[in-house]
């Protein structure tokens, strides 16, 4: 499904991803954990390529994204992304802000468009706050419909750039149970996180990334269990 | 000091009709100037320097030197390439546009780059490009920021069209100056100038006050 291969990503003379290769296989979930600045946004960012990339590739379905002559509105069309801070639109009510890219990107009826928008609410149990604006929603709802925006586009895989980091402790569990769902239903998923329960019990795997490598990728049972890099280990020990 | 009554009254009709021009004139101008302004400040916003170029001298010659140069230098020097006689109109329109687009642009600019980058981001997570994010997603947000300043330039533009009456263009000022010259009165025609321009541009304010708060609670 997705293939990175060597991937190098610069700040300026900042090195942030010093060679990223790894392969994600279709209905996938898989974990990216580690500190903050060791790349895990940055190379999450890359796959939809939100951020270039300077050398490597990335495979989607295929399709290199490294190449100058692939379009990546294309491509991004069947990458769904959730950010940190949900990014909704505050001039379109809930439901505009489903409809929109279906209707201008996939060229969906509006009909067709609001049909799959509401049924996507009531997935993430919304279906009352179609007509409302983000402003009036709460963090877990908004990013519950940021979540239902990016799958309206039937996405064949979801970025999720810690999406729970921006919310209220008590509304964590509303956006992690949404995900937990979709996993169940087979989206390939990449997860960047803090979550480590969600890591857990959801995550086919692991990747632990720090310093711009991916030091260790396992099962979350061997990985949280069974840490073999000692960078791992220290990192998982402030944490757990 | 007398007030002559007598001198308002007969310049009203003229005064009044200068008017109607001085309106046409900041009218046509934030209108045109709105058009160009968008365009101009896309391109000095792209990512390449070789196009900004041209965008960035443009907005610095038209805000760094002043709106009484540019006109003489438009009406005498610009037009008559293109008209003959040159109509001081056109040449008031041409430059209140030129003008009124250099400061506009700087406000379009401006209102798009304080949208949120994660809009951006979103809008083409989502597949649109980069033309449709900007029309769907940052104009809209970007042009209710806009709609204050904007506001303001059509003030300073209103005010500044009197210039105008330097080629001759028969607006508001030049009434005023041709009936103090034919009367050799001071006060009646000035004042009477002044206090039609303050109408005019505290009508304007409460307009625009109006579409604040209705922008407002949308």
């Amino acid at each position: 499904m997705i293939q990175v291969q060597n991937l190098k990503k610069s700040f300026g003379s900042l090195e942030v991803l010093k060679d990223i290769s790894v392969n994600i296989k279709p209905q996938e979930v898989v974990v990216v954990i580690g500190p903050s600045g060791s790349g895990k946004s940055t190379f999450l960012r890359c796959i939809n390529k939100l951020e270039s990339f300077e050398e490597g590739h990335i495979y989607i379905d295929g399709v290199d994204i490294a190449d100058k002559k692939t379009n990546i509105n294309k491509v991004r069309e069947d990458v769904g992304m959730v950010f940190q801070q949900f990014n909704l639109f505050p001039h379109k009510t809930v439901i505009e802000n489903i409809m929109l890219s279906p209707m201008k990107v996939r060229k969906w009826s509006e009909e067709k468009a609001r049909q799959k928008g509401m049924e996507l609410l009531s997935k993430v149990g919304l279906g009352d706050k179609a007509d409302v604006y983000p402003d009036s929603l709460s963090g877990g709802q908004k990013q519950r419909v940021a979540i239902a925006r990016a799958l309206a586009m039937e996405p064949k895989v979801m970025l999720f750039d810690e999406p729970t980091s921006a919310l209220d402790p008590e509304m964590v569990g509303e956006v992690l149970g949404v995900m937990k769902q979709l996993a169940k239903e087979g989206m390939t998923m990449i997860v960047v996180t803090h979550e480590m329960g969600f890591a857990r019990e959801v995550g086919d795997r692991v990747l632990f990334m720090d310093g711009g490598y991916i030091v260790e990728e396992n099962k979350p049972k061997e990985l949280f269990g069974n840490p073999q890099h000692e960078r791992t280990k220290a990192f998982l020990s402030k944490i757990l | 000091m007398d007030i002559r009554f007598d001198v308002i009254q007969d310049y009203l009709p003229y005064f009044l009709q200068g008017m109607g021009l001085t309106i046409g004139l900041s009218l046509i101008g934030i209108l045109m100037g709105s058009v160009m302004g968008l365009f101009i400040a896309l391109g000095k916003m792209t990512r390449f320097k070789v196009i900004q170029f041209p965008f960035i001298w443009y907005i610095n010659f038209f805000r760094g030197t002043p709106l009484f140069v540019q006109i003489l230098l438009i009406h005498f020097g610009v037009m008559p390439i293109f008209m003959s006689p040159v109509n001081p109109i056109a040449s008031a329109i041409v430059s209140l546009s030129l003008n009124a687009a250099a400061y506009i642009a700087e406000i379009f600019r401006a209102g798009i780059q304080s949208i949120d980058r994660g809009q951006m981001e979103a809008a083409r997570s989502l597949g649109m490009s980069h033309v449709q994010a900007m029309r769907y997603v940052i104009l809209p947000q970007a042009v209710k920021r806009m709609i204050p300043p904007l506001g303001n330039e059509f003030i300073v533009l209103l005010k500044d069209s009197s210039l105008a009456a330097v080629i001759a263009a028969p607006e508001l000022m030049y009434w005023g100056r041709a009936a103090s010259g034919a009367t050799f009165r001071v006060w009646e025609p000035y004042l009477t100038v002044a206090l039609i321009y303050l109408v005019l541009t505290l009508s304007l304010t409460y307009v625009l006050n109006y579409v604040e708060r209705k922008l407002a609670t949308e």
